[in-house]
């Protein structure tokens, strides 16, 4: 295929989301995304999760990414898509602060700053704000949220969370709210005619119990936080599903990212199968890293070429034709790995990007990329 | 021009438990397995501990004993072994055993690693290789004992931490091995991470494992490349050139990140070459084993 699909990825949406296993170029190729946007006249900004500063790498930010967007300098001159009616196109990035954006969240909805206090300061918090499993998929979509509301860009890419489970990030906003419409919330609090009434812990026999197992000042704390959050619920719950309603929006696109081995196609594959039976969709997926096709021969062509070059004393040439037969076979093996993830995408929908001749670690490396995903022919088996 | 690796099998498993650890597509998993399979073969009585659920390593060392090692079972049985049985169920049932997984972060990670520990201490394995969570999990995981430690001032959950902060801190019982591969950001994540395990855990480190290096026959030098084609049809003698030339860079690529990392690392490495992980199989972990039981590996320059 072309990069029909990915052009039409980053003309259609305002949100994208890349989703894909840890280690299969996800950041960088939603920064190839941003990069190719901006050129195209959009005004795009990348959040990254990526804690290892990968994406301010790429993007030659020495000082690494901050929490807030900044504007990444675009040489203008480089043009590989040869369009030249980009003209007025930003790139922004910035990395997902989760604890920042949490604290934030919690600014916005509490009453008092008494409140914004005791919840600030208490460590049970702080352990939710950065342990509670899917809270950072939670943040990464209020940022979301947050940035698609901001009038200095029109298209939001995200990278998202390398788990498991591509739907953690569609149900990650509604986590905190069943967290706190938790049982043990409910059973140190009982209505009251003036609102709620805090039990004594001595009268819980399972909060004894967990206070032996955890240590008693653990379970203090914990108390403490359901206490000071009392009353915050419903501005959380309300401004989880506006996210979630943001997120399967019809402007908002899934795009899979996987490397061309099995185990990150399985989870490629596994993404997809669960997005689609979200009905969420997916728009397109891309697959980094495969072995570049040399000629068109089979790998067979070039074993026997280089048994022929032997026989004729020709040793060298041997060499050269077993590389290339390496080569072609390597090839090979990724196609067979990636089928199943173009049976569920569709094939006019899967990218396969080349193993560049060296790693994708400046805006140069960036610009190779964005030529071969937006405008060279991908997949010619 | 670093020593040559010398047994790198009994580097690899000096301590008996081996945690190894590595970023997401480094093959992580891949030097799991043939940790385990050349510990095997050397006579060794081996476990493999998975610990995401992922059912790749059976399928890869069919002939070993896999643990799965998943946090919800392990907490339920630590509980059930140290008297709180009946309550057990009741926080699993009510679900507070999320609350309390998120009260003290860490608490998940270290009835893991108590079970590992259990193990050990069993006596019934010389050997005990866990295929560790990615690299950035890799410290929280590893820190979780020392931070719950600080945490929790008595109870149970307070012991184990001590205890696994025992076998973390003795070098004869466990060990981490980080993997890499000879690229730019993998290389940087590893070296964070090592100098971040080694100031915030106090962990013994391995080898680290220079994984996917392509080690292949050389191949002819341009000038060379250029005389052996010559008598092809240019179209043909392209395509020779191109792949020669694709296959130099990446190796020169390869052998200045290998170069960068002896520099800004100094612990021994342990090359594995490269293998299709487009279909790797349990015969290709027995190749890559044989080259960890035999005496001596070349170095890679």
């Amino acid at each position: 295929m072309t990069g029909a699909a990915t052009y039409d990825v980053i003309d259609a949406s305002t949100v994208i989301v890349c989703c894909g296993s840890g280690g299969v170029g996800k950041t960088t190729t939603a920064a190839v995304m941003g990069l190719e946007a901006a050129r195209r006249g959009r005004r795009a900004v990348v959040v990254t999760i990526d804690p290892a500063r990968r994406l301010a790498d790429a993007l030659g930010l020495e000082g690494g990414l901050g929490s807030e967007p900044q504007r990444i300098e675009l040489d203008s001159g480089a043009d590989s898509t040869g369009d030249s009616s980009a003209g007025d196109g930003e790139l922004w990035a910035m990395m997902l602060d989760t604890a920042a954006t949490f604290d934030g969240l919690v600014r916005r909805h509490a009453d008092s700053d008494e409140q914004i206090d005791r919840i600030l300061t208490n460590s049970f918090y702080r352990n939710i704000a950065g342990a509670l499993s899917g809270t950072q998929e939670y943040m990464a979509a209020e940022t979301l949220h947050q940035l698609h509301g901001d009038d200095r860009f029109d298209l939001v890419i995200v990278d998202t969370p390398p788990s498991r489970n591509a739907l953690d990030f569609l149900e990650a906003p509604g986590v905190l709210a069943r967290f706190l419409d938790h049982r043990l919330f409910r059973l140190l609090m009982l209505p009251t005619r003036g609102g709620l009434k805090v039990l004594g812990t001595a009268t819980q026999p399972i909060l004894k119990a967990i206070g032996k197992v955890v240590g008693s000042d653990v379970l203090a704390d914990s108390v403490a936080f359901f206490q000071a959050f009392a009353g915050m619920e419903t501005g959380f719950r309300e401004r989880a599903d506006d996210v979630v309603r943001l997120i399967r929006a019809p402007e908002t696109s899934f795009v899979v990212v996987a490397s061309p081995r099995h185990d990150t196609i399985g989870e490629a594959v596994w993404f997809a199968t669960q997005l689609v039976g979200q009905g969420v969709g997916v728009h397109s997926a891309i697959v980094n890293r495969a072995h570049p096709a040399f000629g068109h021969g089979t790998a067979t062509d070039a074993a026997d070429a280089a048994a022929a070059a032997r026989t004729a004393g020709a040793d060298d040439l041997g060499v050269l034709w077993d590389n290339v037969a390496a080569l072609r076979t390597m090839r090979d093996l990724e196609l067979d790995v990636i089928a199943p993830l173009a049976d569920i995408v569709g094939v006019d929908r899967l990218v396969v990007l080349p193993l560049l001749d060296g790693d994708v670690h400046d805006l140069d490396g960036l610009m190779v990329m964005a030529g071969h995903l937006f405008d060279h022919p991908a997949v010619d088996r | 021009m670093p020593p040559k690796s010398e047994f790198p099998l009994q580097s690899l498993t000096a301590a008996r438990v081996v945690v190894v650890a590595g970023k997401g597509g480094v093959g992580k998993t891949t030097v799991t397995a043939v940790i385990a399979r050349a510990a095997s073969s050397a006579g060794k009585r081996v476990l493999v501990v998975e610990l995401d659920g992922k059912p790749t390593l059976a399928e890869l060392v069919p002939d070993l004993e896999v643990l799965a090692i998943s946090p919800p079972e392990a907490l339920d049985e630590y509980l059930r072994e140290h008297g709180f049985g009946r309550i057990a169920k009741r926080l699993k049932r009510t679900g507070v055993i999320d609350v309390v997984g998120t009260a003290a972060p860490g608490i998940d990670d270290i009835v893991v690693l108590g079970k590992i520990k259990q193990l050990e201490r069993s006596g019934d394995y010389d050997l005990i290789v866990v295929d560790g969570p990615a690299a950035g999990h890799a410290i929280t995981f590893l820190t979780s004992a020392a931070g719950l430690a600080d945490a929790v001032s008595s109870g149970p959950v307070r012991a184990q931490a001590d205890d696994v902060l025992e076998l973390l801190h003795d070098s004869e019982r466990c060990q981490v091995v980080l993997v890499t591969l000879p690229e730019t950001t993998p290389v940087n994540e590893v070296v964070e991470t090592a100098f971040a395990l080694e100031d915030d855990v106090g962990v013994q480190l391995g080898p680290v494992v220079v994984n996917g290096v392509d080690l292949g026959d050389p191949l002819p030098d341009d000038a060379a490349a250029r005389r052996a084609v010559a008598d092809l049809e240019p179209a043909t003698a392209d395509v020779l050139l191109d792949a020669a030339a694709f296959r130099r860079a990446r190796r020169a690529m390869e052998a200045g990140e290998i170069a960068r990392l002896a520099a800004e690392l100094p612990i021994p490495k342990v090359t594995f070459p490269a293998r299709s992980a487009a279909g790797l199989t349990s015969a290709d972990i027995a190749e890559l084993a044989q080259i960890l039981v035999a005496d001596t590996v070349e170095a890679h320059p």
